[in-house]
């Protein structure tokens, strides 16, 4: 848990101290940042690579990190996150939280939205009621689910009105949020766009059409100027926002640009501020371009899953094998031949970069390869396999051509050391979903990134009841700890028996912690390197004069 | 005449029918569904997004409602992945950006390649033959997915003149390169399918007859010769046409264009389903439109057709 009281605090001073020394030196605003003292560019315009069309700025719809960013531009929830991930104040100036820790006071600022309306509490009594409203059919309510507002999960099965749902304006700068049960990580929760406010009146008034840009009304530091789908959407500084005076960044372009070369050579002619780097390309960049090429951890992870459910292989119910698989693979030559990218190699389902987590020391984490592949081939031994009697299995991904590197480099790997053969074959995106889910795999590719930076976001994943568990493990005592986590003063006890546990029982194989691998012009500044999340705020950049 | 255009038209409607209901049952028959995400959904979230979209009623329910939007309300539906959209607004968007590089292309190809094979045949086997002839088979077997970059790499990265994408209300610097890049490989067939059709042509008899009147060469060409050079051309033509103007997924992913290209390959990909239909259905429609009208200027041509 974050101290959000010393937080506030803290940022409430600097913000005091921004706003006075922008104040005092508004003549030479062009020319210098009001902190930092760097020279600033006169154009204070920044564009960036989409990797597609943003499929809906809606808050209450959104889903998807790319559509994220535009709509945290947009609007502003109760809190927001600094560029370490902390939770800062958004509308909300503070918060409280009752005794019974279940009942949660906002207190909001006095702020306009974009036609100079005021936002009130009854704004987000709206935006909640509509996330949870099946006639909305947010495909993100299954967040404020999980966010356990009492009445909410009824709401969404449309067995109590959205007006029962519990959050209440006391009056028009204090939300009250009530809570089924008391969930330490709520405050971070409000930081996502699904609990971002929306304006009732214009989305009553134009239905749909209400994110269009001449109809939107947001609260955000940047206003909609343009949306054309799978081309591009502009984003202009807006006058009304509570803290416009802190605002360097003029403008935002999202260009679409579908392919990660083409983006690239975007980039290197000066279209672009930022883009990702094609897999594999990281070295060179940042041989040709050292201070523009970053690589920086992910909340992230990547695996392959084994298939425990009946319709699974028999080999692979036996944990010898799935241990063995785990063993001999060299997670290093992957991170570092394969992917190239800063990734790290995993051994842990979590990634380490997840906030508060501390990596629990598993045994064949601190072995040598060589230590874990002599150990491989006796347990694949003992388990009945061999020469005359070689394991085979089906290996599926999602067609792309990284996955397809990383899938034929691991079943190399297997095949020289433990002459086992891993038949790969890949699938469109739907159809290896829908593969997946019905248990039709023997071993799958899987990856999540969490949705919010807490421990949980990850290993709920391997509970019996999670929807994400494909192969279908069960595991009564991971079911227990990760339940008692949940209300637990000290979860990280629990999540290190659970990495051990899965450790022992190997129901996975993590492969790698995912890095971002991006390229970042000289000239921008203030990317949020340090947060996991990458939760952007444009408002938070500014460019500097070259 | 107006008989066989009657008749043509109305052969055309079973046809749509049938595309509407194969298009529906191959997409219901995929697997996977527009819902499906990497989390997975609740049922409860599923089921809400299912009766919004009216996925939970019968099939036969589905489409009946979905052919009734359509024919009494040119109505396409609610896109399932782009959910502050209508199909009928991503039409409108991606259709017109289409229409603008596909009709440009067309112009380009034609304008340039039934020049450079008449000159290619008249020339024949001379230097600029065959250079004509080398410009085509190089620019038939070099797909545009190749091209599309090398493009954006002369222009964008080193010349410094042109936008490396997007389309900006169709600008004419946003059009070059897509234009370029559409156009040169049927440019190449044009050029080639005239040349070998003009030589023909220039061989025949009825021209050897007009050399030896003593007619000026420009006369035989213009007036004699190309008309019936130009029939195998045209029967290419109507198919390109098409091909150009329904969009290029290559063209709209490397040139970033928003055309329907793209949309149309994503909404398989997605699952959007009514985005998908409605796709379907408008490059359909004007496949077997240009198809009627190709017969219909060949009847005019050929009264031999008319039968």
């Amino acid at each position: 848990m974050i101290d959000n009281k010393n937080n506030f605090k803290k940022v409430a001073m600097a913000t005091a101290i921004a706003a006075v020394t922008a104040f005092t030196s508004m003549s030479a605003f062009s020319a210098a940042h009001p902190v930092t003292g760097e020279e600033l560019a006169t154009d204070q315009s920044y564009t960036y690579r989409l990797l597609d069309g943003i499929p809906t700025i809606d808050p209450q719809l959104v889903e998807g990190v790319e559509s994220s960013v535009v709509v945290r531009d947009l609007f502003e929830g109760l809190l927001n996150q600094d560029d370490l991930g902390n939770n800062v104040p958004g509308v909300a100036k503070s918060f409280d939280l009752s005794e019974d820790k279940k009942t949660y006071t906002f207190h909001l600022r006095k702020s306009n939205w974009s036609n100079g309306d005021p936002v009130t509490a009854n704004d987000f009594v709206y935006a909640w009621r509509r996330a949870v409203d099946p006639k909305t059919a947010s495909p993100y309510s299954w967040y404020m689910e999980m966010m356990a507002i009492k009445n909410g999960a009824a709401v969404i099965k449309d067995k109590m009105d959205p007006k029962e749902l519990g959050v209440k304006a006391i009056d028009d700068y204090t939300f009250e949020v009530t809570l089924e049960a008391p969930l330490p990580y709520f405050p971070g929760m409000v930081t996502h766009t699904t609990t971002f406010p929306s304006h009732q009146a214009t989305v009553e008034k134009f239905g749909k059409d209400w994110t269009r840009p001449e109809n939107i009304v947001g609260n955000g530091a940047y206003t909609l100027t343009s949306w054309t789908l799978k081309e591009k959407n502009v984003r202009e500084r807006n006058a009304k926002y509570w803290d416009n005076a802190n605002t360097i960044l003029d403008k935002v372009t999202a260009l679409v640009i579908n392919d990660e070369n083409q983006a690239l050579i975007r980039f290197k002619a000066g279209d672009l501020d930022k883009t990702e780097i094609p897999a594999g390309q990281y070295p060179s960049m940042k041989k040709s371009n050292p201070s523009e090429a970053y690589s920086f951890p992910r909340l992230c992870n990547y695996y392959y899953t084994f298939n425990l459910s009946d319709s699974g292989p028999e080999a692979f119910k036996d944990v010898r094998v799935r241990k063995a698989l785990s063993y001999a693979l060299d997670r290093n030559v992957i991170v570092n031949n394969v992917t190239k990218g800063g990734q790290k190699p995993a051994y842990t389902f979590t990634p380490a970069a997840t906030a508060s987590f501390e990596v629990p020391a598993v045994d064949y984490a601190s072995w040598t390869q060589k230590d874990r592949d002599a150990k491989a081939k006796e347990l694949l031994a003992a388990a009945g396999y061999n020469k005359e009697n070689p394991l085979k299995f089906d290996m599926i991904y999602n067609t792309d051509e990284a996955h397809k590197k990383i899938a034929t480099v691991i079943s190399q790997m297997w095949k020289q050391k433990l002459g086992v053969n891993a038949v790969l074959a890949n699938q469109e995106w739907k159809t290896f979903l829908d593969t997946r889910k019905k248990q039709a795999f023997q071993l799958a590719r899987g990856a999540w990134c969490g949705d919010y930076n807490e421990a949980s976001t990850f290993l709920d994943l391997v509970t019996t009841q999670a929807g994400y568990n494909h192969g279908k493990w069960v595991n009564k005592e991971v079911d227990q700890l990760m339940a008692e986590a949940k209300t637990s003063a000290t979860p990280n006890v629990n999540y290190t028996r659970v990495e051990q546990i899965m450790a022992e029982e190997m129901p996975v194989i993590p492969v790698y912690h995912y890095a971002g691998v991006y390229m970042i012009k000289d000239t921008l500044k203030g990317w949020p390197v340090k947060n996991v999340q990458q939760t952007i705020y444009s408002r938070t950049f500014y460019k500097t004069a070259k | 005449m107006f008989s066989f255009i009657v008749r043509r038209t109305l052969s055309s409607i079973p046809t749509i029918l049938i595309l509407i209901l194969i298009s529906f049952a191959l997409m219901r028959l995929a697997p996977g569904s527009p819902f499906s995400t990497e989390r997975g959904l609740p049922p409860e979230v599923l089921a809400n997004l299912e009766a919004k979209y009216g996925l939970n009623l019968p099939w036969y329910e589905q489409i009946y409602t979905y052919l009734r939007g359509i024919i009494f309300e040119f109505d396409f539906g609610p896109s399932f992945k782009y959910k502050d959209r209508s199909v009928n607004d991503i039409l409108a968007q991606g259709f017109p950006v289409t229409l603008t590089y596909g009709i440009w292309s067309f112009v380009v190809a034609v304008a340039v390649g039934i020049p450079l094979g008449i000159a290619a045949a008249v020339k024949h086997n001379t230097k600029f033959d065959y250079a004509a002839v080398g410009f085509s088979i190089g620019a038939q077997v070099l797909p545009n997915f190749v091209m599309a970059p090398i493009l954006v790499i002369i222009f964008t990265l080193w010349l410094n003149w042109l936008p490396g994408g997007g389309w900006n209300g169709g600008q004419w610097q946003y059009l070059i390169m897509p234009i370029i890049a559409l156009s040169t490989s049927y440019m190449a067939s044009i050029a080639r399918i005239t040349r070998s059709s003009m030589l023909e042509v220039l061989h025949s008899n009825f021209i050897r007859t007009a050399k030896a009147k003593g007619l000026p060469t420009s006369s035989i060409i213009l007036r004699h010769a190309l008309k019936p050079a130009l029939l195998p051309v045209i029967s290419y033509l109507g198919p390109a046409f098409v091909y150009m103007i329904t969009g290029s997924v290559i063209i709209d992913i490397y040139f970033s264009t928003g055309g329907m290209g793209q949309f149309f390959v994503d909404a398989a990909l997605n699952r959007d389903y009514s985005l998908l239909m409605g796709v379907t259905i408008v490059f359909g429609v004007m496949t077997i439109l240009f198809n009627a009208i190709v017969d219909i200027t060949y009847a005019w041509l050929d009264p031999k057709i008319r039968l």
